[in-house]
């Protein structure tokens, strides 16, 4: 990251004059516009509007809304993405992903469902379906009872199985120094054998992934 | 002779040649498509305003993108591919551009478009079309990459061509504003270090980026190759963010929100993260390492004209920078030789390299490996899984092996 801040010093400097100053091009956003637009939720809570949905409500909604594409326990209709389920797959040979066990925070599901779900109808939830939604795809991943009701209130108190686990790009100390070796041009191996080959035609045919 | 004979000549002389280009080796009477004349040589073309935008040859209909119909459950939410293999030089063509999308294309009247800059900024602002088209503009090729591109390969070589196991990119010259330039007109405050870019499309997709790399290189553009960008690359506005993953380089941009933290969306934590073996997993890889692949000779690609003088060509690049060098093994890997660069050497850009030999007729095991102006090498798949494991789905930039055997047909493998 420095580096980029360095190279945004020099050409700040190089800039031309008339990059210096401000263009007057635009006008100012009114509140109306912003609050229409700035839908966005952070895992602190930023962006939670008020309001509270019970698991119990999320059930009838998740059966008429989602549940044709993501089955009526979270489990996925056929390729559709599964919501719930894998919890402790994720070292396993094949791992799965969903909110319950990977997801680092439950504001993403706020946000994400809010602005893109169901599919193909998105931003037509009010606030309280969405709480209702969350609160029901958490009773999916036995998070919570069947009791639970979710709110701006209580929603930051909640942590995510997985949150601890999430750790920030390491390539340039884990990776970068063994791969800036120096490369071998000859007699690098004795020999050498296929070991492995792709199946004809995998493009149109399904195979195991 | 009529122009079906012709045809059919033409196609029993490609069969006896191998298919392909038809060799030119006449018999006594010399070769009909010099001694007779031909019915383009003879009759009139089409005149100017046969087709007003242009298409290519039909002759040409099979270089297009191609989708895998399994790897998602619609092709709505779903990936296509570029046909690398039957591309040259650096710069795609607008028409075969990969598209990923996820809530399909959104198509509106770019009159109909506003960008709203918000958050921690002086003053909030809303931008038309027109007003954006008065900031000053630059002009920069750079690759956009997917970085679930060669995503397949992770458990061992499955799809069988190199526009399904590397086409999940392209490289085009991007005509934009640098985003610099708008943020300064809303002011950041000096609290905003994080922006969060959204989409118009009904996915509404997001994501954060550093206000480091906003201030640095990022353009907000308008224009591909020169032209509008195209509907499925996010006409009539997206964000370009050299050298980082696709997913950042948000289509039908309409709002940029300045923010003191990352917001950690949907496409940054459930998607666009990396799954180590362990299981835990990295976030906020957004930096392409260095990657090349032979795009010929390649499964879709084989060798059709025998022993003798051959061509092997490819891409290479690095979000890190250039390509300086890219080695070439025929033998699969016990010896190295320099791949010929050629073509323009841009920041972040495709890069083409051809190799030129003579083919005994053997079979060959192919593979090319890139270093980048960082000194970083490409390393090979194993390297990556010994590090990584196998279930990290995106950032696979490890070396493609191709076997192609006494009759030149080209299998995608995996070597010891
Ligand atoms: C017509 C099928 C369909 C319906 C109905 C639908 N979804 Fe989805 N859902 C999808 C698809 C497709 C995706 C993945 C989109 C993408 O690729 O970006 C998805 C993704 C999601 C995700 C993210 C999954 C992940 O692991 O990243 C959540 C959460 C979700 N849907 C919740 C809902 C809820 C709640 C509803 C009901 C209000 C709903 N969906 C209705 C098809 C559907």
């Amino acid at each position: 990251m420095l580096r980029f801040l360095r190279a945004f010093l020099i050409a700040g400097l190089i800039a031309s004059p008339s990059m210096a100053g401000k263009f007057n091009l635009g006008r100012a956003a009114l509140p109306t516009e912003v609050a229409a637009w700035n839908i966005d939720v952070r895992p602190d809570g930023q962006g939670l509007p008020a309001g509270s949905g019970s698991v119990i409500q999320g059930e009838a909604l998740f059966a008429e809304q989602c549940a044709d594409c993501h089955g009526d326990f979270g489990e996925a209709v056929g390729r559709w993405p599964a919501l719930a389920g894998g919890n402790d797959t994720l070292a396993d040979e094949r791992p799965v992903k969903t909110i319950g066990s990977y997801w680092p925070y439950l504001s993403t599901a706020w946000d994400y469902i809010n602005r893109a779900m169901p599919y193909g109808d998105a931003q037509s939830l009010s606030a309280d379906e969405v709480y209702q939604l969350v609160a029901y795809i958490l009773y999916l991943n036995d998070e919570v009872d069947e009791d639970f009701v979710l709110s701006q209130e209580n929603f930051a108190d909640f942590t995510m199985p997985n949150a601890g686990s999430f750790r920030l790009d390491d390539r340039d100390q884990a990776e970068y120094p063994a791969f800036g070796l120096v490369a071998c041009m000859t007699d690098c191996k004795a020999s050498v054998q296929v070991i492995k080959r792709a199946i004809k035609d995998s493009s149109t045919t399904a195979a195991s992934q | 002779m009529s122009n079906k004979t012709s045809r059919r000549n033409f196609l029993k002389a490609g069969v006896a040649a191998g298919a392909g280009l038809v060799a030119t080796r006449a018999g006594a009477e010399g070769d009909p498509k010099i001694t007779s004349v031909q019915k383009w040589a003879q009759e009139l073309g089409d005149g100017v305003d046969h087709l007003p935008y242009g298409a290519p040859s039909r002759f040409e209909a099979d270089t297009v993108r191609r989708n895998v119909p399994w790897l998602t459950a619609d092709p709505i939410s779903a990936i296509n591919f570029t046909p690398i293999h039957q591309l040259d030089g650096i710069i795609t063509p607008n028409g075969v551009c990969f598209e990923r999308h996820h809530g399909g294309v959104a198509r509106y009247d770019p009159a109909d478009h506003r960008l709203m800059i918000n958050g921690l900024v002086d003053q909030e602002l809303i931008f038309t079309m027109a007003d954006l088209m008065r900031f000053p503009r630059e002009n920069h090729v750079y690759f956009l990459e997917c970085s679930a591109n060669t995503g397949m390969e992770w458990r061992g070589p499955q799809m069988d061509g190199v526009q399904y196991t590397h086409g999940m990119i392209h490289n085009v010259m991007y005509t934009g504003i640098p985003l610099r330039l708008l943020l300064k007109e809303a002011g950041v405050k000096t609290s905003g270090k994080w922006l969060l870019a959204e989409g118009a499309d009904s996915s509404g997709l997001t994501r954060s980026i550093p206000m480091e790399k906003a201030l640095d290189d990022c353009l907000v553009a308008f224009k591909m190759n020169g032209e509008a960008l195209r509907p499925e690359n996010g006409y009539p506005l997206r964000l370009v963010v050299p050298g980082w993953e696709g997913v950042s380089w948000i289509k039908w941009l309409r709002r940029l929100e300045v923010g003191d933290k990352p917001w950690h969306q949907r496409e940054e934590t459930s998607k666009y993260t990396d799954l180590m073996a362990d299981g835990t997993s990295r976030r906020f890889t957004w930096e392409m390492d260095a990657k090349s692949v032979i795009t010929s000779p390649s499964p879709q690609m084989p060798i059709t004209h025998g022993p003798g003088q051959t061509v092997i060509t490819g891409l290479a690049w690095s979000g890190h920078g250039t390509i300086p060098q890219v080695d070439i093994t025929l033998d699969g890997g016990i010896n190295w030789h320099k791949a010929r660069m050629d073509g323009p050497s841009l920041d972040k850009s495709l890069h083409r390299f051809y190799y030129d030999f003579v083919w005994d007729g053997k079979p060959l095991l192919l593979q090319s490996r890139a270093h980048d102006s960082t000194g970083y090498i490409q390393p090979t798949k194993d390297a990556l899984r010994d590090l990584r494991g196998a279930s990290s789905t995106y950032h696979n930039n490890g070396i493609q092996t191709w076997a192609v055997n006494a009759e030149g047909i080209t299998d995608n493998v995996e070597i010891s």
